[in-house]
């Protein structure tokens, strides 16, 4: 018989800040571009270079700490984290461990209605690796270094999470809040955001910490899920067969749905930390701090309050629009266009988010302008065109971000409002379409959506749907 | 052309155009081609590439671009600094094929100056020892007795110039490595201030100690080559912008009311007397030039070694780390996977005093003796720094030997690394304070051999050092080895 089990979960969310230029050197982070031409004698880790920290990685982890209401170290430093992987070209990571930028903050979420504290252990800086490509031809390893040195914050939070739902949660705060910074897209599967579960089950109600498992290599919100889930699931299993479960690193297959063990605790490296002699302590002055502080943004809860009561939206609509930075950008870009707020929701919400789902996109892949989407509601509110051609039209701008006014004229797609045309064509659809005229003279009041939808069709969409039917039910 | 003139002299002959600057570098290629066999003193040396610039610069200096003392001056760098398209080895067989694609600020700034580089000097390998013996492409002989060891480990620059294989040299000095082979070849060479010259391009040792100086052979060709050399670089984040950086200004005669402090803890065991009775000896001249003298207890010497080589050794276990064999340098032949590459290529690429130093630095780091030692070491280090401030509360110079003996015989230390290390005891505290140290010649031994004096300086005061040790100068002219004088003389 099964004991009540509960699952205590802490996360290691790595993101890459948004920085022009890499932790520390002037080589640019642009995602792509041709194998290792993002670096330097410094990125590469040449022999004589040296680290020069970027100012902008710290603004931007001070920035987020503030934001998750962290302490902010004022005088923090950098230690060299030493292991031997081809992709670390000094073989030692820049990181931080003795005192990291942030520490003790917390967050706040919601999961079902209910709030509850997150709390975060610290954030530190670090540099990210190259990456390694496997060669067929060779049978042999290439490494790309335009990631090295790519600026990183590391998000330690407390064991404060007990479900997989509290966990997407706590993510999707961290990632809004982020983005809301500007600090980083928080993409998880470009990794520009990536999450370590650190998982341990007990039984509900003990003291003690179970002995816990990091997973690895998790690529999306549904990956993390689903391994939370597998997890839970194998540790208990172990614990009621009378197994320990044994304190490893593990990584996850999404595609099998499986973890296995990378590592154990036995074979934990040694990565003799100690201070980067290359690099001067960070001292952060009380006006610096300030000066950040007062830069911060309007964050989701308060644009979310404000787009209820200053534009009248519901609540879900006002909440959709502000989860992600990319939906409320556009809709605040929209109606400084002077379009009206309601209208411009409805599009976000109803259009762009089928057309998102449809093509497998998220909200910060859209490409489109706020121009053409006020230009678009200007053209339905002058009834220029009708619904259903600015759906259609809508589709081009969401694609190709085209724009509506040009692409209207050129496809001649203006509402036909010449009553004379109109009736000309309702006349002709009336007299080819005995059987529909007859039904509805009989009492059939739905066949005169055939007759509008076959009006319609002859003027190619273009018609206006009222007009129409006003003309229809005055000839019959 | 007469290899005895210093580099400024020969800048002005230059300037004057008594010498043209093509006339200059070949005299010193001949010069190393005639003796290099007998010192070692070169890993590289680049005829060909010195011939071109020695042309460019002297159209430069015709042209009046070029103005400054060093303007067609050749040089010689340790082979720790990197020189665009340069073989930069570090004296190891894991660097024997680097051509780095950059240049070392400090010699960027002296090409700037107009200096034709010449070569790359042999020297301890990764500068890791007090003889230049354990430089994979064999020893470098002391140009004052060829069976001895030139110091270390900057031997080749010192004894570079010594020889008059070069007017000057740049070396590096992370314990000593500057000021003892200056002391053992009988020049001059300077340790600045920690952050005083930019260490971008120098290949790292201990990163929190390590700087660039001079090696010459008088206290004024000291002062204008760290005056080129000097200054903040934004490639390196430890290096600072000083005041009192016009070096030169301090060439100045006079010592009277200089306050110099005197060690007691330096004169005590393990000092040979005739370097006693010497630096002794150095201390009353200034006495006589109106400096005061006084004695007192630095404290804490016995603990420099220790420390030094815990700090040195553990920052050398992580600087060496990128020698791998996967990007660079030399890669075992045969290897079974990675793991099995890294091993064979570093166990067949640095040699034995590395590994040494590898194997403890890696030690003291490794979780559960960091606090134990590591973190020890730097307290003991902040207390060393302490200890220096509160003499230079009292005195503006602190006056010692450089070195407990004079050069020793080839091979005497090899096999004794902890005789060797207690060669430092002397030097490396000054490298744990991060302040200035010269180092000059000031008398002989029975052997003939020179003997060095060293003085010290509070953090960026290089100028009470410069002008103490100028005005020693002026007391006894430089004295050129035998073998520089036979050997100049047959050449010319």
């Amino acid at each position: 018989m099964h004991k009540a089990y509960e699952t205590v979960i802490g996360l290691e969310v790595h993101v890459e800040l948004a920085t022009k230029t890499k932790i520390f050197c002037g080589c640019s982070t642009e995602f792509g571009g041709a194998p290792n031409t993002h670096t330097c004698p410094v990125c590469t880790g040449m022999p004589g270079s040296l680290p020069v920290l970027n100012k902008d990685v710290v603004n931007k982890a001070i920035a987020v700490g503030l934001a998750t209401n962290c302490t902010i170290t004022q005088n923090c430093k950098f230690d060299r984290k030493n292991y031997f992987y081809p992709d670390n070209p000094q073989n030692y990571q820049i990181s931080q461990l003795y005192y990291p930028i942030c520490r003790d903050g917390k967050v706040e979420i919601e999961v079902n209605g209910e709030k509850k504290w997150i709390g975060i252990h610290e954030i530190h800086m670090e540099e990210d690796a190259g990456k390694l490509v496997h060669d067929a031809c060779t049978d042999g390893s290439l490494v790309d270094y335009n990631r090295s040195g790519v600026p990183l914050i590391e998000i330690v939070s407390e064991p404060d999470m007990r479900s997989a739902e509290e966990v997407m949660a706590y993510l999707d705060k961290l990632r809004t809040t982020i983005q809301y910074l500007g600090a980083s897209d928080c993409k998880l599967n470009e990794g520009s955001m990536r999450a370590d579960v650190n998982l341990s089950v007990r039984e509900i109600g003990a003291m003690e910490y179970g002995t816990r498992t990091e997973m690895k290599n998790l690529n999306s919100f549904k990956a993390i899920a689903r391994a939370i889930e597998n997890e839970r699931e194998r540790q208990i299993a172990l614990l009621e067969s009378g197994q320990e479960v044994v304190q490893e690193t593990r990584r996850w297959d999404d595609t099998k749905e499986y973890s296995y063990a990378m590592r154990s605790k036995e074979d934990a490296q040694d990565y003799r930390y100690f201070p980067d002699p290359d690099l001067v302590p960070i001292i952060i002055s009380d006006e610096w701090l300030e000066d950040i502080r007062a830069k911060q943004p309007e964050f989701r809860e308060e644009k979310k309050a404000r787009y209820q009561k200053d534009f009248g939206l519901p609540e879900y609509d006002a909440d959709i629009l502000t989860g992600t930075k990319k939906l409320a950008d556009i809709f605040e870009e929209t109606i400084a266009l002077d379009a009206n707020p309601k209208k411009v929701s409805n599009w976000l919400m109803v259009e762009t988010m089928r057309l998102l789902k449809e093509n497998e996109m998220e909200p910060e892949d859209i490409r489109f302008s706020a121009k053409n989407l006020a230009k678009l509601i200007q053209l339905t509110d002058s009834q220029a065109i009708n619904s259903t051609v600015a759906k259609e039209v809508f589709e081009k701008i969401f694609a190709e971000d085209i724009d509506p006014d040009k692409y209207v004229e050129e496809k001649g797609l203006k509402t036909v409002n010449d009553e004379g045309a109109l009736r000309a064509t309702v006349e002709q659809v009336i007299a080819e379409n005995p059987q529909s005229v007859e039904d509805y003279r009989n009492g059939k009041e739905k066949a005169i959506g055939f007759l509008v939808g076959q009006t319609m069709k002859a003027m190619k969409g273009k018609a206006n749907p009222g007009m129409v039917n006003q003309i229809l039910k005055e000839l019959l | 052309m007469d290899l005895s003139l210093t580099a400024v002299e020969l800048g002005k002959k230059i300037k004057n155009k008594e010498i043209s600057v093509v006339e200059a570098v070949t005299a010193y290629l001949d010069s190393m081609d005639a003796k290099e066999k007998d010192i070692n003193a070169f890993i590289t040396i680049d005829r060909e590439g010195a011939l071109k610039r020695a042309e460019k610069v002297q159209k430069l200096i015709d042209e009046g671009t070029l103005t400054g003392p060093l303007a067609g001056v050749p040089v010689a760098i340790k082979d720790n600094m990197c020189v665009d398209g340069m073989l930069t080895t570090c004296s190891s067989k894991i660097l024997g094929n680097f051509k780095p694609t950059y240049t070392a600020t400090a010699v960027e700034k002296l090409e700037a100056a107009g200096a034709i580089i010449v070569g790359k000097t042999n020297m301890d390998e990764f500068a890791m020892g007090s003889t230049t013996e354990t430089s994979y492409y064999g020893a470098t002989k002391n140009p004052w007795d060829l069976s001895r060891v030139p110091g270390g480990s900057s031997g080749g620059s010192a004894a570079a110039v010594s020889a008059e294989e070069v007017p000057y040299a740049l070396g590096s000095d992370t314990g000593g490595s500057i000021r003892q082979p200056a002391g053992f070849c009988g020049v001059t060479g300077i340790k600045p201030t920690y952050g005083r010259v930019s260490r971008y391009g120098l290949i790292a040792y201990g990163s929190s100690l390590d700087q660039i100086g001079p090696l010459a052979k008088d206290v004024t060709d000291c002062a204008t080559v760290l005056e080129v050399i000097c200054g903040k670089d934004d490639k390196d984040s430890t290096s600072v912008e000083e005041l009192g950086a016009d070096f030169t200004s301090a060439l100045v005669d006079d010592v009277k009311g200089m306050k110099i402090g005197i060690p007691k803890d330096y004169f005590g065991e393990g000092l040979d007397p005739e370097v006693k009775e010497a630096v002794m000896t150095a201390a009353k001249t200034l006495e006589a030039k109106g400096a005061i003298l006084e004695e007192f207890d630095l404290s804490l010497v016995e603990y420099a070694i220790p420390a030094y080589y815990i700090i040195a050794s553990a920052e050398a276990s992580s600087n060496l780390e990128r020698f791998d064999g996967v990007k660079y340098g030399y890669r075992t032949e045969q290897f079974r996977d990675l793991h099995n590459m890294y091993k064979k290529t570093r166990s067949e690429g640095f040699g034995a005093e590395v590994k040494r130093r590898i194997m403890l630095g890696s030690f003291v780091l490794s979780s559960g003796y960091y606090d134990a030692y590591y973190m020890k070491a730097l307290r003991t280090k902040a207390m060393i720094k302490k200890a220096f401030d509160r003499a230079f509360e009292k005195y503006d110079v602190i006056l010692g030997p450089v070195a407990p003996t004079t050069a020793l015989k080839l091979g005497e230390s090899l096999n004794d690394p902890i005789k060797m290390y207690l060669g430092d005891i002397y030097t490396v505290s000054v490298n744990l304070a991060g302040i200035p140290g010269i180092s000059l010649p000031c008398g002989y031994d029975s052997k003939g051999l020179p003997i060095g004096l060293q003085l010290l300086g509070k953090h960026f005061d290089e100028k009470s050092i410069i002008r103490a040790a100028f005005s020693f100068e002026q007391t006894r002219p430089y004295k050129r080895p035998e073998y520089a004088v036979e050997r100049g003389q047959k050449h010319a």
